[in-house]
């Protein structure tokens, strides 16, 4: 009898659900930009708009400046105003802490589009006789939100209320109804929780936020420390599972992604100078596709970074700019060295076409190189670019690592149309073929030369084999060569 | 305790809800048993004026803050245990 008097309004309901399920399939749902550089690639857009976010990770990882990242790029890049309400940290200590990043939170203040409110709860103060609830926290927050016109809050971490209040029970349904209420308000709230032992936060926030979860993480491996980000869960988007490195610097926190490059890139079919016209002649089409990456590999003083510097030279003929990656070799010594052979290189430094930034490469993590190279990259806007040599970077990482940053540098490369060029030390005890970088990416290069310095009766023969071009036939045969002050001299057959 | 020190005691609420109406008339009422004629209670409403919420640093409702004497103290909740409130109040000392 009542399936049967429930039943007319089943169908209804059914349609009504299905347009709402339809509505929302086509708007999907919004998302706002994080703030957090690289990061919205990953969630394939940001932070579920109006929606809270849990922020988790042990002691140390960066939490509180990811939040103040997202608080402060959302007033100064997207125009939404935020409140911080910080359970730790003051006002006066949290904007001397960000300072040295370049966020000035007193500025944002000032201007009315940022409120950070310091909620401070000693236990030894406070005694607890009755009931209560936490209205005054909703009051405080929504005064703060109100004031602004806040579109982003911050609770950071909510989790020292529990610290500070007995009644845990009351303290659990209230945080739930905070977050319920965070919603309806349409505000995009990140919340910060501290690692627990089996658990993503101490006090199991991660049962109260459904929508986002993103954990960090802080790790050494092998005396270099590296942070990592994974996205535990992100309701109705997809995104990136992996774990992806990021770091804390000068200009805040910046996640790599590991580019969701899919091999559908367009591929050039003009052709640049490898910058030394006999060379040029080795190849069927005369020379190197653009955006192609090319591997010069041989032991030491067999003269990658002369080929290099032609390949530099060339560009930066064409009018192209070229960013000089150089592990050995201080910009200085690389101009006195180039003319010596006869090869001037200063002037294009002048001009600023040729960008020679070298760094050692156990200066920093992996990740650290990988990012300073993509920020110039996005700065200098090159052309062309060249690393010399990359198996320098070796030493600072492991293979697979190194594998993975050199997969992500050429298919980034590949995509802004970059030709790349890398030269790579090999062991001339081992055979070239095997050698632990080679094997990292001879399969990625698009051209390989291989360069050999051998002694025959007494006298030091160079030679330059081309060991694979992709997509164009080529000479197959070594071709010797000799370095004077005219620089490299390409010999005619005689073998 | 000197005899003339006065106590000047604020409640913070949030509206009439059962829980503030219950916290004021509790308060009051201890007041009037132990320290008559020397307080006053200073009852306010954060709905209507929640910049004041932050200065004493109220997040539960209902908060009671004894301002003087010093040091200021907090109790939070409906006032509802008399001998709670008396020793977080420091009224009365603890017996026993």
């Amino acid at each position: 009898m009542d399936i049967e008097k429930k039943n007319p309004q089943l169908p209804l309901f059914i349609i009504k659900l299905e347009i709402k399920m339809k509505n929302q399939k086509k708007n999907g749902f919004i998302k706002t930009p994080s703030g957090i550089s690289g990061l919205d690639e990953i969630t394939n857009g940001g932070f579920p708009k109006g929606r809270p976010i849990l922020i988790c990770g042990s002691a140390g990882c960066g939490k509180t400046l990811f939040a103040t990242q997202f608080i402060v790029k959302g007033i100064t890049d997207f125009n939404e105003p935020g409140v911080f309400m910080s359970f730790e940290e003051t006002s006066k200590d949290l904007a001397q802490n960000v300072s040295s990043l370049g966020f000035d939170l007193n500025k944002l203040i000032a201007q009315d589009k940022l409120r950070i409110d310091h909620v401070r709860v000693e236990r030894s103060e406070i005694e607890e006789t009755g009931e209560y609830d936490l209205e005054g926290l909703f009051i405080r927050l929504g005064h703060a939100i109100d004031s602004i016109g806040a579109k982003r809050v911050v609770l950071d971490t909510i989790e020292s209320l529990f610290a500070g209040i007995n009644n845990t029970g009351l303290l659990r349904a209230e945080i739930r109804r905070l977050f319920q209420w965070l919603r309806d308000k349409g505000v995009t709230t990140v919340i910060t929780g501290e690692r627990g032992e089996n658990t993503l936060t101490r006090q199991g926030l991660e049962e109260y936020i459904s929508d986002c979860v993103i954990l960090l993480d802080f790790r050494v491996i092998d005396q270099i420390a590296t942070r990592r980000l994974r996205i535990v869960k992100y309701r109705g988007s997809t995104h990136g599972t992996n774990e992806y490195p990021f770091l804390i610097d000068a200009n805040g926190i910046s996640v790599m992604p590991i580019t969701s490059l899919k091999l559908d890139y367009k591929s050039a079919t003009e052709i640049i100078s490898t910058g030394l016209p006999p060379l040029d002649a080795f190849f069927q089409k005369g020379g190197y596709y653009r955006g192609g990456n090319i591997l010069v590999t041989g032991s030491a003083g067999t003269a990658k970074t002369i080929l290099s510097t032609y390949f530099a030279l060339s560009s930066c003929k064409r009018k192209e700019r070229v960013l000089y990656f150089s592990f050995e070799e201080s910009p200085d010594q690389l101009v006195r060295n180039m003319q010596s052979i006869g090869i001037n290189i200063e002037p294009y430094i002048k001009s600023n076409l040729l960008l020679i930034h070298a760094s050692r490469p156990t200066l920093q993590g992996l990740e650290m190189h990988l990012l300073v190279l993509l920020r110039l990259v996005n700065e200098f806007k090159p052309k062309t670019i060249i690393i010399d040599p990359i198996s320098s970077l070796i030493t600072i990482g492991s293979t697979s690592e190194v594998r993975a940053m050199l997969v992500r540098l050429m298919d980034i490369f590949k995509v802004n149309q970059i030709n790349a060029l890398f030269t790579s030390l090999t062991n001339p005890k081992q055979n070239e073929y095997s050698d632990p970088t080679v094997d990292a990416i001879s399969s990625l290069a698009d051209t390989w030369i291989n360069l050999k310095n051998e002694t025959k009766e007494n006298e030091r023969i160079r030679s330059l084999l081309i060991v694979k071009s992709r997509g164009m036939s080529h000479r197959n045969n070594e071709c010797d060569f000799v370095i004077n002050d005219k620089g490299i001299q390409l010999l005619p057959k005689n073998k | 305790m000197a005899k003339e020190e006065k106590w000047e005691l604020r409640l913070y609420v949030a509206g009439q809800t059962p829980k503030s109406v219950l916290a004021l008339k509790n308060i009051t009422e201890y007041c009037n048993k132990y320290l008559k004629g020397k307080y006053s209670i200073e009852v306010i409403d954060l709905l209507k004026k929640p910049q004041l919420a932050e200065g004493d640093q109220i997040f539960a409702i209902p908060t009671l803050v004894r301002k003087v004497p010093v040091p200021i103290r907090k109790i939070i909740g409906d006032l509802s245990n008399e001998e709670k409130v008396l020793v977080g109040l420091n009224i009365v000392p603890l017996k026993n």
